[in-house]
């Protein structure tokens, strides 16, 4: 029964998406299930605070490898959560100075700024900024020219990569007008904008048709894989 | 053994260390100097820059803000542009984001360009913050007919009916100008999708225009929807570095006594070591290159010395 009832849920929920794109008339269907999306966007996120939790204890009861940074995330996230909630430092607003928590949680100053400012900015910056040293070390082990196909991408890369900045300028800029398509610069655009567009939009037309035949057989119950292992 | 092999089996440690080196140096000597590169706008850049500058006084526009603090070594600078090119014309300014950790980049906008440039301008009047919303692409469905239902109150709490500027807005149709910086989903591609493609019909009267800042990963994915669905687009630091430019150089003809802020050179800036890194990969690139084809003759070489031995 609870199958049959997720299974009318995503047939309704889809054909009316899908007659709200097509018929104007009934162009506030989509609108009201994208709004029923929304209220489930919200719980979600309640799930997703309880799924990790339950992740993350059963990892520290069972003291399988790692649990001890299964504890650091359980910690962390009471932390930050706590914080937010009690809005922990925040300062009155100017409308209401008598109302000790009346400003908003992440105004500057507060303990939830102080948080996202010098712990979650920086840490997530230098994990991306990481990726220029391991990017290096791989181009440096492993980007060779084995075979033709090999050998056409390297010279992309090295024209986009060159192309991409003052180094373009300095090392074909010297280029009379005549043939100023062969600049690295432009050499850069040209592939991006004709050859990575061609192909891109051929990825992308293709990526269409198979969601949408993929979208009928969820609609039609033929595919039924997103109830669960057990469906 | 030789200096090729040698190299073949080097420490990645000191890769790493070039790589510091290359980016550090740069970034040192150009905050010491305060110079940069010149920059030339490519085509989506310009037309990025075009079409805000063709838009009529009193414009209102959308700052979507589609990212967080991992990619706002990219997407700050452009923000910050952005914002700054909007306030300048004096349009008025609608900031709001799909992305949870990105109110903060907001309000770090709202005070280093809008609080310190324009302090004339009043909040609710002339800008305002929405804030976040749950939802991803759902949001854009909604607001694509109705913007209050789900942007009911701003970031402050404040009923969105009760912001003077708000008064006018019932869908996303009635902005003249979207500006979209996005780092990935939900971003750039869900307001083309959802947004911009339905007035392309031309059942909704006029087409919506939309106008992006993209990481350099996303760009070869956007790049497709140029000029058409996007009318303009900032591909990762260097477009931002060279609509900075323009930027800069159309403030600078309208104020010839303007000094620019090293807040407002930061994408150019970002420049020299972008061009320093780049030239070290191709270095290494080279030279990984070099110790293959040595290594693949020197083993020729033996197999021949092989086959030739009776």
């Amino acid at each position: 029964m609870t199958r049959q009832i997720a299974l009318i849920i995503t047939f309704v929920s889809g054909f009316a998406m899908v007659a709200s794109a097509f018929f104007k008339p009934v162009e506030h269907w989509g609108e009201d299930v994208a709004e029923w999306f929304n209220v489930l966007a919200a719980i979600a996120f309640v799930l997703g605070a309880a799924n990790l939790a339950k992740v993350h204890l059963e990892k520290i009861s069972s003291r399988s490898p790692g649990w001890g940074y299964s504890g650091l995330t359980i910690f962390f996230f009471t932390f930050t959560f706590a914080v937010g909630l009690m809005k922990l430092g925040v300062h009155p607003m100017d409308k209401f100075p008598a109302v000790a928590m009346s400003g908003e949680k992440d105004a500057e100053g507060s303990a939830f700024w102080w948080m996202y400012a010098f712990v979650m900015s920086p840490l997530t910056s230098t994990m991306f900024a990481l990726l220029a040293f391991f990017v290096a070390s791989a181009a440096f082990r492993a980007f060779r020219a084995k075979n033709v196909e090999a050998a056409l991408l390297l010279g992309t890369a090295f024209i986009v990569l060159l192309g991409r900045t003052f180094a373009g300028v300095v090392l074909t800029g010297w280029l009379p007008e005549s043939l100023s398509f062969l600049r690295l610069e432009n050499l850069a655009s040209l592939i991006l904008e004709v050859f990575n567009s061609a192909g891109n939009r051929a990825i992308i037309i293709g990526i269409a048709l198979g969601v949408a035949a993929q979208s009928l057989k969820i609609m039609l119950g033929l595919d039924r894989s997103y109830l669960g292992a057990s469906n | 053994m030789s200096l090729l092999e040698r190299l073949d089996i080097i420490d990645r440690r000191w890769i790493f260390l070039l790589m510091a080196l290359a980016v550090s140096i740069p970034i040192i000597v150009s905050g010491m100097t305060g110079k940069t590169f010149p920059e030339s706008a490519t085509p989506t850049t310009q037309t990025a820059f075009d079409t805000i500058e063709s838009l009529p006084a009193g414009s209102k526009v959308l700052l979507a803000f589609d990212f967080d603090p991992a990619s706002a070594g990219e997407l700050q600078p452009m923000a910050i542009a952005f914002t700054r090119h909007v306030a300048s014309r004096d349009f008025d300014m609608y900031f709001a984001t799909l992305w949870a950790p990105a109110p903060p980049l907001i309000i770090e906008t709202i005070k280093s360009v809008i609080v310190a440039g324009h302090p004339h301008m009043v909040y609710g009047v002339d800008y305002v913050n929405l804030g976040f919303q749950a939802g991803n692409e759902s949001v854009l469905k909604v607001i694509s007919t109705d913007f209050k239902q789900s942007f009911t109150v701003d970031a402050r709490g404040t009923p969105v009916t009760s912001i003077p500027m708000m008064a006018d807005i019932k869908s996303t149709e009635d902005f003249d100008l979207i500006i979209n910086l996005s780092a990935g989903y939900p971003g750039c591609k869900e307001w083309v999708q959802y947004i911009v493609s339905p007035t392309l019909s031309g059942d909704h009267g006029t087409e919506l225009k939309l106008v992006a800042g993209v990481t350099g990963v996303q760009a070869p994915q956007m790049v497709p929807y140029w000029p058409r669905q996007l009318k303009g687009m900032l591909a990762a630091i260097k477009g931002a570095a060279e609509y900075e430019a323009l930027v800069n150089a159309s403030l600078m003809e309208a104020n010839p006594g303007l000094i620019i802020s090293p807040v407002f050179n930061e994408a150019q800036r970002r420049m020299a070591p972008q061009l320093f890194g780049h030239l070290l990969m191709v270095s290494l690139i080279i030279l990984g290159n070099v110790i293959h084809f040595s290594r693949k003759r020197a083993g020729g070489t033996a197999v021949k010395a092989l086959r030739s031995t009776p």
